[in-house]
């Protein structure tokens, strides 16, 4: 048993000591491999690796694409590029860095923030003889002193770059958003490879939203440098591909003139092509200079902006919410309609208040200034939208519940991303009966919904909302997407598919037309005593040459408790009630609808409107007067219709 | 002869022998100190290839200390222990391997890493380069000898699954050195000749079959191999580089710190994969060869241990340990003088890393051990 035992443990031995033989024999072998390719490559070629290695080291620099050009419909370029001259530094080739600097300190201003950068960035992992930034936007007389002194200062280069321009800066600072610097939380996010050697990226609004296709392809060098760095020979070149170059809908002139009838008041213009949905003019204000930005602002000029009361930096027209007062009355009417609770012919008595069966509290019409005026009298749907008649309206929304109601109010777009090419739009707030339940964790009480058949409540909507409203309504209930883009050069990267041009269910051509009916009469009914005109008509409805339909709102910023009165006078500034008027012209083939927000102006037929009105003049009478004058040609001559 | 025996029927018996464990500070006399060398001068070269940044030079060389320890200790427990955990790390691996797959963070292109409570970060896969040659010793260290078809089959299994399941992630190099750890087990335990002839043949035929296996990115690098100019700026770039490297540095070197290459940061992953182009750089031959040499002296003593090993298990286990650790260098050195493709497989313990110079120290401790308990 014993002997059997040891005879199979060393023939086992035996055996296995073969197989670690072999294995080593193997092992030698490619060990030996090893050993013959560092002989070949440190001992025989050990030349032409010094000299590759020496003399003429290969770098591969990224070329950075030129960023998309963006014109507006008139072909009017709003953003562009633009040269400018950078001073760096290549840390292998000035020696003492600080010596250095206090040679450049004697030539040119070099603030302290800039040095501190320039500590921080030549610490940080780069490519060899990579030049570091240390000033850009170098002034033509800094290039001067530079250039004069350059063989002091070994190691110093002036760079050309090229950054984003805004040529018309505030007035198209929201409209066009803009690129920002690229900062260490963007680089986890962005491919690295094609944001090598680009500094800015569109960090708002359209340059945003189109980024990547404006962005373009980035290219590569390949290049031979020598021991100080210079680039002896380009080996191979792989172009960077440009940006592509988008056309907007916007219309400069439009913009500035809503601009100029904004004037100096804090508030927000949509105006949109009819038909197409495409953004002519959006006005934010106030405003800011987004060029700062790229040429370098300082901390505390930055923080200003970002801590003004006014936030010049927000853009009210596609972030600012805001409750949208009377001018949601044709969402209202339009859903009571549906919901079958009224009819165009039906008529009720307004008193100046409304109540709720079996509750005391009151709510009253606009019309109540410091006593009951006594209300509007009979009204049905057509007069209650021109005498912007709030009991009406408090009356059909106590008779519609409300998740059909807000179920037909969100086809108009209340409560609902827009679907532009702007990127970040707020989306409002349409309260409905689960929101409620999440939000306050209650039901929803028949209470709640009185105040929102006045557009009060806790309804919210962006400029921009109210505008695609008012568009679908001028398309008697089609839905038209607003858009920014017009057409681009090339193909877009974006999967930006058109939302498909919905329809608004449950609802006749006739009912629409009688909406807009009714808001023809807001601007034109007139000459017929104080009862009978429209809300907007004193104001704007008088010598106009066009048929214009609109309507007024005027929301409330803080509650007015029950039994008191609103005295304008004594509220803050930023208290008073805000101004809208959504219009849209001419009222039969519209061309142009449009929504003006004046923050805190007052009312919306006396503030807002007159707005509405030059926007739309601006737009409409050159167009009217080129078909005028095309009709005149055509049967008689002569008559000179621009008299 | 008899003493033998009566040792025999000791180890067979049921009776343990723990009286008889000492702890000892040099439980071997060779390798501890070779390793300690490669550590000090690995440690030497990181300093350069860090830009002579001390921060993470630090963090390399704490976690050498912690996996000296480990190695320590682990050499004090008793090859038993092995046979008995080692399929039950082998189940836990494959287990926290399919997790990766389904949970893994992804890092550099590859989900590999897994992040589970307080356990910091780790590989899984390291795991299995020290499970599967364990499990695969336990199960053919009893078998009749030659091997047995059958038993083949089980082996084979053993190894595939795991390296599978690390290959998918796509970890190429660790799922090498799984199966060349499995591999070298079934070859030492006696594998008939006509296999691993055969194996090679059939690799060769299937070799265009298995192209198409192979993900872009890998098939991308075998080609640069042959042709490094062909890619400058994507895969070729890192072999135009290293071998430059390398050869620029001629018999001694430029001098510590002083190489342009990797100093410039013209070398990508100079710390860790392509470690060795900064000593061939910077060391020149000289340095380039000490290295190999101190590997060679490490995989030789591996082997001498294997054979000196009484049990079939530790005999298995040490030249499978030996083998692997071998491969690890020579994939890696191929790979950096250009002669292999770019497979991510670190130069073992010098390579900047923490999991890969855990495990490492970890199987050398089993290695010790085995040397240590050789005769009891």
């Amino acid at each position: 048993m014993a002997e059997i035992t040891l005879n199979d443990r060393t023939e086992e031995q035996r055996r296995f000591n073969t197989r670690v033989f072999v294995i080593g024999g193997i092992i030698l072998l490619l060990f030996g491999v090893l050993i013959a390719r560092l002989v070949h490559l440190q001992l025989l070629e050990y030349q032409k690796f010094q000299t590759r290695s020496e003399q003429n080291r290969i770098q591969v620099q990224p070329v950075a694409p030129r960023r998309g050009l963006i014109y507006d419909r008139g072909g009017v370029l709003v953003a562009d590029n633009r040269p400018i001259h950078n001073l760096a530094v290549v840390k292998e080739l000035t020696g003492d860095v600080d010596a250095m600097l206090g040679r450049l300190n004697t030539l040119i201003h070099l603030d302290e923030a800039d040095v501190a950068e320039l500590h921080k960035r030549v610490k940080r992992r780069r490519r060899p003889f990579e030049a570091v930034v240390l000033r850009s936007h170098l002034t033509e007389a800094e290039r001067a002193a530079l250039a004069v002194h350059r063989h002091e200062l070994p190691g110093v280069e002036i760079l050309s770059d090229s950054v984003r321009h805004y040529p018309f800066g505030e007035l198209l600072a929201h409209t066009l958003g803009s690129v920002r610097r690229i900062n260490e939380a963007d680089m986890q996010r962005l491919d690295p490879v094609m944001y090598a050697g680009t500094e800015f990226m569109g960090k708002l609004g359209v340059e945003k939203f189109y980024e990547r296709s404006l962005h373009g392809r980035v290219g590569y060098q390949q290049v031979e440098v020598d021991v100080h760095g210079r680039i002896r020979k380009e080996l191979d070149v792989d172009h960077p591909v440009a940006g592509v170059d988008l056309t907007l809908h916007l219309d400069l002139d439009l913009q500035v003139a809503a601009d100029a009838a904004l004037g100096p008041r804090r508030g927000s213009i949509v105006a949109l092509d009819a038909r197409t949905g495409g953004i002519l003019a959006m006005v934010s204000k106030p405003s800011y200079d987004p060029n700062t930005f790229i040429t370098g602002i300082s901390q505390t000029d930055y923080n200003a902006l970002l801590m003004a009361r006014n936030r010049p930096m927000f853009n009210r027209a596609i972030n600012g919410r805001y409750a949208p007062g009377s001018t949601f009355k044709m969402a209202v009417g339009l859903a009571a309609l549906t919901t079958g609770v009224t009819t165009w012919e039906e008529s009720i008595y307004d008193r100046g208040f409304f109540r709720l069966p079996g509750q005391r509290r009151i709510f009253r019409d606009w019309s109540w200034q410091r006593g009951n005026s006594g209300g509007q009298g009979a009204v049905d749907l057509n007069r209650a939208i021109y005498r912007s008649s709030n009991v009406y309206f408090y009356t059909m929304a106590s008779r519609m519940k409300i998740d059909p109601f807000a179920g037909f109010v969100a086809q108009l777009g209340f409560g609902q991303p827009v679907g532009v090419d702007v990127a970040d739009e707020s989306t409002g707030l349409l309260p409905d009966s689960a929101w409620k339940r999440k939000v306050r964790n209650e039901i929803w009480y028949p209470g709640d919904s009185i105040n929102l058949g006045i557009g009060q409540g806790n309804l919210l909507v962006t400029p921009l909302q109210l505008a695609s409203y008012v568009n679908v309504i001028a398309n008697r209930g089609r839905v038209v997407r607003p858009r920014m883009l017009k057409d681009s050069s090339s193909e877009l990267d974006e999967d930006f598919a058109i939302p498909k041009a919905g329809t608004v269910a449950g609802l006749s051509a006739d009912d629409w037309e009688k909406m807009v009916d009714a808001m023809e009469n807001v601007v034109h009914r007139g000459n017929l005593g104080w009862r009978q005109a429209g809300t907007a008509w004193p104001y704007i409805g008088q010598d106009i040459a066009y048929r214009m339909a609109g309507k007024s709102g005027t929301a409330q910023v803080v509650e007015i408790k029950q039994g008191t009165t609103y005295n304008e006078k004594e509220l803050d500034e930023y208290n008073r009630k805000h101004a809208w008027f959504v219009a849209f012209a001419p009222a039969d083939d519209p061309l142009i609808s449009v929504a003006v927000l004046v923050e805190n102006g007052g009312g919306g037929s006396g503030v807002a409107a007159p707005v509405a009105r030059e926007v739309i003049d601006a737009w409409v009478l050159p167009r009217l007067l080129t078909t005028q004058q095309s009709v005149a040609a055509n049967t008689s001559a002569g008559t000179g219709a621009g008299q | 002869m008899n003493i033998d025996f009566v040792r025999t029927l000791r180890t067979g018996g049921t009776v343990p022998e723990q009286a008889r464990q000492r702890i000892e500070l040099l439980p071997e006399p060779v390798l501890m100190p070779l390793l300690l060398t490669l550590m000090c001068c690995g440690l030497g070269v990181l300093y350069s290839a860090l830009h002579g940044q001390t921060e993470g030079l630090s963090s390399q060389g704490i976690k050498f200390g912690v996996g000296f320890m480990i190695m320590f200790v682990v050499a004090h427990v008793h090859p038993r222990e092995f046979l008995r955990f080692g399929p039950l790390l082998y189940l836990g691996g494959i287990f926290l391997l399919v997790l990766v797959l389904l949970i893994g963070d992804v890092a550099k292109g590859g989900q590999r890493w897994l992040e589970i409570g307080p356990i910091p970060r780790f590989q899984p896969s390291e795991l299995l380069k020290l499970a599967v040659p364990l499990t695969v010793a336990w199960y053919l260290h009893d078998r009749p000898q030659p091997v047995r078809f059958r038993d083949i089959c089980v082996a084979l299994l053993i190894m595939v699954v795991p390296a599978g399941l690390v290959i998918v992630q796509p970890d190429l190099g660790t799922g090498l050195l799984i199966l060349a750890a499995g591999g070298s087990v079934l070859f030492l335990a006696g594998l008939p000749w006509i296999y691993p002839l055969a194996a090679v043949g059939s690799f060769a035929a299937a070799a265009p079959v298995l192209w198409n296996f192979l993900h872009e990115y890998q098939q991308r690098r075998i080609l640069t191999l042959f042709d490094p100019e062909s890619d400058p700026l994507g895969a070729g770039w890192n072999i135009i580089q290293s071998t430059t490297a390398i050869g620029s540095g001629g018999l001694t070197g430029k001098g510590v710190l002083q190489g342009t290459q990797s100093g410039l940061d013209f070398l990508p992953e100079a710390q860790t994969d392509f470690i060795l182009a900064v000593i061939g750089e910077e060391f020149g031959f000289v340095g380039a060869i000490g290295f190999l040499v101190l590997y060679l002296l490490i995989i030789a003593r591996s082997m001498y241990i294997a054979m000196v090993a009484r049990r079939n298990f530790d005999r298995l286990v040490a030249g499978s340990i030996g083998v692997t650790f071998f491969v690890y260098v020579f994939v890696n050195v191929g790979m950096v003088c250009g002669l292999l493709p770019v497979v991510g497989v670190p130069l073992p313990l010098v390579s900047y890393g923490g999991t890969s110079a855990l495990t490492l120290l970890f199987t050398f401790g089993v290695l010790i051990s085995i040397y240590k308990h050789r005769n009891n």
